[in-house]
């Protein structure tokens, strides 16, 4: 039943992935990549990684994508028509992913017996908060250094110039 | 419970998809959702080991990586309204001033 539920999910992230890349249309990307996200936090929350499935829709899903759908409908993207003269590199690009994708393959089913059982309360918020708010405090207000400093970079980059 | 080689496979997946829309995709918009794309399949590889491996560092860097993909996503996006601006265009084949 598990399985089932994975691999169900797993068709869904796949093709609404598929879909990311192949819609010609902006808008319909980012439409497609929401459910993408949306299927990727039902996998977190299958792997009984609770908390970050609810980020991954709140951060992903809501305030990203948002983001993403301003700047697309601000922009007003032209379709895109896929160019002839790139066909040739389809091929050169399409036979390392193929054995990129072969050698995770391998290894995947070589390394799989790392299995520990299932884990009850590594999932849950209260071990994370412990390893973010000791072993991974510095960091953590790192990031907030590096938040300031995109929130400045966007509101500089996006300001318009009086010399132009 | 569902092995952990089946969600390193789906990661990989995702990630060649990424991968093969920021190569193929000629809007600056559509290459920057690949991009995040990508990230998201790397995500999902972090949480299966630490799943696997019974630790909780996995998902703390899946957090640090979303907030770097929130960081990115906001300074990207600026540059992309700033190109549009000034070139007139989102094709990536004709925004080529740093090309050699």
């Amino acid at each position: 039943m598990e399985l089932f539920v994975f691999y169900f999910i797993a068709t869904v992230t796949v093709g609404s992935a598929l879909a990311v890349v192949f819609t010609r249309r902006a808008v319909y990307s980012a439409l497609w990549l929401i459910v993408c996200f949306g299927s990727i936090a039902a996998l977190f929350i299958q792997m009984e990684a609770f908390f970050l499935g609810a980020i991954q829709i709140i951060v992903y899903a809501g305030a990203i994508m948002v983001l993403f759908l301003f700047v697309i409908m601000l922009l007003d993207p032209k379709t895109e028509v896929f160019q002839s003269r790139r066909q040739g590199l389809l091929i050169a690009v399409l036979t390392p992913l193929v054995i990129y994708l072969a050698a995770v393959l391998w290894r995947a089913s070589v390394a799989s017996p790392v299995e520990t059982g299932s884990l009850s309360t590594a999932g849950g918020i209260e071990p994370l908060a412990k390893a973010l708010f000791r072993e991974y405090l510095l960091p953590f207000e790192l990031t907030s250094i590096l938040i300031l400093v995109a929130v400045l970079g966007a509101i500089v980059l996006a300001k318009p110039h009086p010399q132009e | 419970m569902v092995p952990t080689s089946h969600y390193l496979i789906l990661g990989a997946l995702l990630f060649a998809i990424g991968s093969f829309g920021v190569i193929f995709r000629r809007n600056a918009i559509t290459m920057f959702m690949c991009v995040e794309l990508m990230l998201n399949a790397v995500n999902l590889t972090l949480v299966a080991y630490s799943r696997s491996l019974n630790q909780v560092d996995g998902q703390i860097f899946v957090i640090f990586v979303m907030v770097v993909a929130a960081a990115e996503a906001a300074v990207g996006l600026a540059i992309i309204v700033v190109l549009r601006k000034r070139k007139g265009t989102l094709d990536v084949d004709q925004i080529d001033s740093m090309k050699w």
